[in-house]
């Protein structure tokens, strides 16, 4: 038997500021973190949130994801003290690249000083598990540690990996996020060669003018627990993780596969793992990256796991169109503002979508926020897509509480 | 080459330490570097440090003797003459 997941804490540092619910409530506005092409963390100075030791040994990537996790963790009401064994606590926190800043510097040095005046912190730093085991070190978390690596959807792989340790009782809570820093020259210019990133530097997700990812950086942490666990601390519950499903393209490096076969396939897992139906999801956050190919190939996805008619009574808006594309950060920043849209049923809107693309024709969400309505009194429930670089695909189910 | 002085050696490695986060004012010849939560990391850092303004060479093994700033202070002046 399956154990039931709830989620006690939410944390995030993005584009749109420090906090959850500066990135909730700033995209629910309307308001945009993109300048000048990038979606930088521009109020996150780490000097203000971090000892001089942490700052320095880590990555910005793990500086972002300590800090989001210091949130969360106050948030689900365990910075005092650990309400379980620390055995029983896992950690996973994700990333798609790791500590590039890092390799960069440390190459400069290298080239220009030799390898003798290299940084000792050189390896620890850049290494994709660094900002999972800086979380674990200042929580004392004690169970399963490691990061999850799969580009654009490590995030969903994060939380989905979190989901199936408690599940099966391999753990009875998890910190689980995902982070991200690559606004650097190797990750301009190499994703730029690539022709991925928007010339115009728009993310405007679904719209018929959209030409490429704006590129991001940030991190969402949440704090997930076994649901009888948490009700019996008497914990505030801000919703549960229901359905996890994940399927590979096997396909292209880059492109994601056209007919969107494995990407449908992922979005069933997910909806089976939760025991929803299609007439049940109530609000769909989208990968929607803003590139010609993928929101094309989601959209046809979308369409084809929750039946067309069904599709296109659901509102779809991509976080994306706020932020930029976080990268392996972004299913768990996604993650945290589909946690809260289900909480406040507010619904944030798909920023810059005007012009509508007869290859995406669902309802995204234009212009402005608007309320989640629901036919009855059940509880809401949302799913989050995740797609990456290597054909990954990931889909999550959540479900808001019941009031 | 100039004469290295012990004052010079210990206000350069107290600068030094203090980049890595212990406040400068907690730093004494007599702190360990255990209480100032100074690792293996941190003192190959200060040796590298040590090496480009004194030209001394400090080994994985020099270091692991190391327990206080002294220690280090005293082993620094003493191979710089």
């Amino acid at each position: 038997m399956k154990r039931r997941v709830v989620i006690t804490g939410l944390g995030a540092v993005t584009p749109l500021g420090v906090g959850a619910d500066a990135l909730f409530e700033r995209w629910a506005a309307g308001e945009c973190g993109i300048l000048d092409g990038a979606g930088a963390c521009t109020d996150f100075e780490p000097s203000e949130l971090l000892s001089v030791k942490e700052a320095r040994r880590l990555d910005r990537f793990s500086q972002l994801a300590l800090v989001a996790a210091g949130e969360a963790v106050a948030d689900a009401g365990w910075d005092e003290e650990l309400p379980f064994d620390p055995m029983r606590i896992g950690c996973v926190v994700s990333t798609g690249i790791g500590g590039i800043q890092t390799i960069e510097l440390q190459h400069d040095v290298l080239r220009d000083r030799g390898p003798t005046r290299m940084s000792p912190l050189g390896i620890p730093a850049q290494m994709p598990n660094a900002a999972a085991a800086a979380v674990s070190m200042k929580y004392g978390l004690k169970g399963q540690m490691f990061s999850v690596v799969s580009a654009c959807s490590s995030g969903a792989h994060a939380i989905g990996s979190a989901l199936r340790m408690i599940q099966w009782g391999d753990a009875d809570a998890v910190v689980v996020g995902g982070a991200e820093a690559t606004l650097t020259p190797f990750g301009f210019g190499s994703f730029n060669s690539m022709q991925a990133l928007s010339p115009t530097g728009i993310s405007r997700p679904f719209d018929a003018r959209r030409d490429g990812f704006v590129m991001g950086e940030g991190a969402g942490v949440l704090v997930f627990e076994e649901a009888s666990a948490a009700a019996e601390r008497g914990a505030t519950v801000l919703g549960e993780v229901a359905g996890y499903g994940s399927t590979s393209d096997a396909y292209h490096l880059t492109a994601p596969e056209p007919s969107g076969v494995a990407a449908t396939r992922a979005i069933e897992l997910a909806m089976s793992d939760a025991g929803v139906g299609p007439g049940e999801i109530d609000y769909i956050n989208a990968h929607g990256t803003s590139t010609p190919l993928n929101d094309a190939a989601e959209t046809a996805a979308i369409k084809m796991a929750l039946g067309e008619e069904r599709a296109y009574k659901i509102p779809v808006s991509s976080l994306k169109s706020a932020t930029g594309h976080l990268l392996g950060a972004a299913g768990a920043a996604e993650a945290v503002a589909t946690v809260k849209t289900l909480l406040t049923r507010v619904i944030p809107p798909t920023l810059g979508y005007e012009v509508p693309d007869p290859d995406c024709d669902l309802d995204y969400v234009p212009g402005e926020a608007r309320p989640l309505v629901l036919s009855n009194g059940r509880p809401p429930v949302a799913l989050s897509n995740s797609f990456a670089f290597g054909g990954h695909n990931v889909a999550l189910i959540f479900r808001g509480p019941s009031s | 080459m100039a004469t290295i002085t012990a004052e010079q050696v210990e206000a350069r490695v107290v600068e030094t330490l203090a980049s890595f986060g212990p406040e400068a004012d907690q730093i004494t010849r007599e702190s360990t570097f255990e209480e100032l939560d100074i690792d293996s990391l941190d003192l190959v850092e200060l040796a590298q440090v040590v090496e480009d303004d004194y030209s001394v060479v400090l080994k994985g093994e020099d270091m692991k003797e190391l327990k206080t700033v002294g220690d280090a202070i005293d082993l620094i002046v003493s191979r710089a003459e």
